[in-house]
């Protein structure tokens, strides 16, 4: 990114913002005085080991899980149900039955109007619509599979499709990776990368892994120890910030422009 | 056709009621079995229909139609079942099996007093296995107003039960009220169940709510054509079973036709068992990388 558009974007408002948000699970203090902010059209990495909290988070903004404190902002007025179709989103690995009476369009045709009471017509438009956002994401060719028989990388993408095609403004992805051989996931983050650019979305994912991300990624909130560091991904993962973050010593190791954090002696 | 279609079939006001009751009965368990098998509630629905025993033998004890009393013991369960929480998975096996248990030994005890009281067994064959001869036809309207309001309701909730099956958080997340759904789709699986308690009988209900759903679900690949061809999968047993217990008035033992619902329960599992012979559809690998690891070393 040039010096210019980095500039252009800390100038504008957050679309979304957390403050101070602390979470409250069977009593236990998991997450404590999470603070950071996502811009318009922003990649950010949501990174941190397993049970680190990464979920919850996703949780707390998808308004699933009530936060103990703190506030979630969306275009800095604090979050309501009418946002949430702004807010798409793609669930950690779904275990569907390949006798599930859906085709990857039935699912993407769910994310127009899923939500919603009543019968939904075919019409052309209709068609179209769920034509182009399958086309968008390359799962054209699987288009009349059932959902359940095909791969985890092609579901992927159907689900990637069922939360685009209502255009919201953030997506919200948690672990999409997980489970994901290598081909299936560099096409995946290429294809969220181009995402974000071309539509401006905010694109929010987590993984337990960055290296996969370090190409796309414009900013990283690192989960760990119930605390997040947020920055570039320079500022934030390095030996010093991740010892404090962690609360142990922690090594920051960069080899072949890849990184790995290893705990310290 | 003489062989298969008896003289006087059409001519005959129980088989026209069965025709009738049965069709609408099909439908209903077609359209709503097939989101009881995606959404894994079979349990819940042969619960429902165990508990369904207890409500007709009550009512048939105290001379109500037994339809009424299949529909308000279905309903109260469903409310039950879920007040009882769906949180934790074993803490609603217990408690079903604990209620369940109990409405059994009520059906058991209503039984027992209502062949004490007419002498016959005849009361307690149709309460649990159902005869579609039989059928009042003063309850027809009522049963063709019960299967319309619970299959409205399920093709209203259709959209979002399906949303709701491929991820209860992906539903939330859009803003919709899981639980209310789950309760709302219970009740018209209560209803459903209560009508096909009165055509094949409680303890048979099960066979038509998931038989041609299961054979629906191997067939096709779509929600609308899944509800059409477990609906018309339940229609063809329903109707051809109704024909078959019609004719077999000739078979021995001589003068006593066999059960209908027997013929329909067998038609309904033997569809199911033909979806085996066909070949599956997809025999190739799923994925280039899992068909490297069956190409030889």
């Amino acid at each position: 990114m040039s010096q210019e558009t980095a500039q252009h974007k800390t100038e504008q408002a957050d679309l979304l913002k957390l403050e101070g948000i602390g979470v409250r699970l069977g009593g236990r203090l998991v997450l404590s005085d999470v603070t950071f902010g996502i811009r318009k059209g922003e990649f950010t990495g949501l990174i941190g080991p397993n049970g680190a909290g990464k979920t919850t988070l996703l949780r707390v903004i998808l308004g699933l899980q009530e936060p103990s404190g703190g506030q979630v902002l969306i275009d800095g007025e604090p979050r309501q149900a009418h946002h949430n179709s702004s807010i798409g989103y793609v669930p950690q690995k779904l275990v569907i039955d390949p006798d599930m009476p859906l085709r990857a369009r039935d699912v993407v045709s769910l994310g127009l109007d899923g939500h919603r009471l009543g019968f939904g017509f075919p019409s052309s438009r209709r068609r179209e619509l769920i034509d182009m956002a399958l086309r968008d994401v390359g799962a054209e060719k699987f288009a009349d599979a059932r959902v359940g028989e095909l791969s985890g990388g092609e579901q992927q993408r159907v689900l990637i499709a069922h939360a685009l095609i209502s255009r919201p403004r953030m997506l919200l992805l948690d672990e999409p990776l997980a489970n994901l051989d290598l081909k299936s996931e560099q096409e995946i983050v290429a294809l969220l990368g181009k995402l974000a650019r071309d539509n401006e979305i905010s694109v929010l994912l987590s993984a337990h892994d960055m290296n996969p991300l370090l190409s796309v990624m414009d900013r990283i909130v690192y989960v760990a120890n119930g605390h997040v560091a947020t920055g570039s991904t320079d500022e934030v993962v390095t030996s010093e910030g991740l010892t404090r973050l962690y609360g142990h010593h922690v090594d920051v190791v960069r080899v072949h422009n890849r990184v790995l954090v290893v705990a310290g002696e | 056709m003489h062989f298969l279609f008896e003289p006087g079939l059409l001519a005959s006001g129980p088989v026209r009621t069965a025709l009738l009751v049965g069709g609408i009965v099909a439908v209903a368990s077609g359209v709503i079995g097939v989101f009881t098998v995606i959404r894994s509630q079979s349990f819940a629905g042969h619960s429902l229909a165990d508990v369904a025993t207890t409500g007709g033998s009550g009512a048939f004890l105290v001379g109500l139609n037994q339809f009424w009393g299949f529909l308000a013991a279905g309903i109260a369960a469903a409310g039950l079942m879920e007040a009882i929480g769906v949180q934790r998975r074993r803490g609603r096996d217990v408690a079903t099996g604990v209620v369940l248990g109990a409405a059994l030994g009520a059906a058991a005890l209503f039984l027992y007093l209502g062949t004490q009281q007419t002498s016959t067994t005849g009361a307690s064959f149709t309460i649990l296995f159902g005869s579609m001869f039989v059928i009042s036809p003063d309850t027809v309207p009522a049963l063709i107003a019960s299967g319309a309001v619970a299959v409205l309701a399920v093709a209203v909730l259709a959209r979002v039960l399906l949303l709701t099956s491929l991820s209860p958080d992906l539903a939330r997340a859009r803003g919709v009220n899981v639980r209310l759904v789950g309760m709302a789709y219970l009740i018209a699986l209560a209803i459903s169940v209560s009508l096909s308690a009165v055509a094949i009988g409680a303890v048979l209900s099960t066979a038509l709510l998931i038989g041609p759903a299961a054979t629906a679900l191997r067939l096709t690949k779509s929600p609308v054509r899944a509800m059409a061809a477990s609906a018309l999968s339940g229609v063809a047993a329903t109707w051809l079973g109704i024909v078959l217990a019609y004719d077999s008035d000739d078979w021995p033992p001589h003068g006593h036709g066999w059960p209908v619902s027997f013929f329909v329960v067998v038609l309904v599992v033997a569809g199911y068992l033909l979806t085996y012979v066909r070949r599956p559809r997809r025999l190739a690998p799923r994925s280039p990388h899992e068909g490297a690891e069956c190409s030889p070393a």
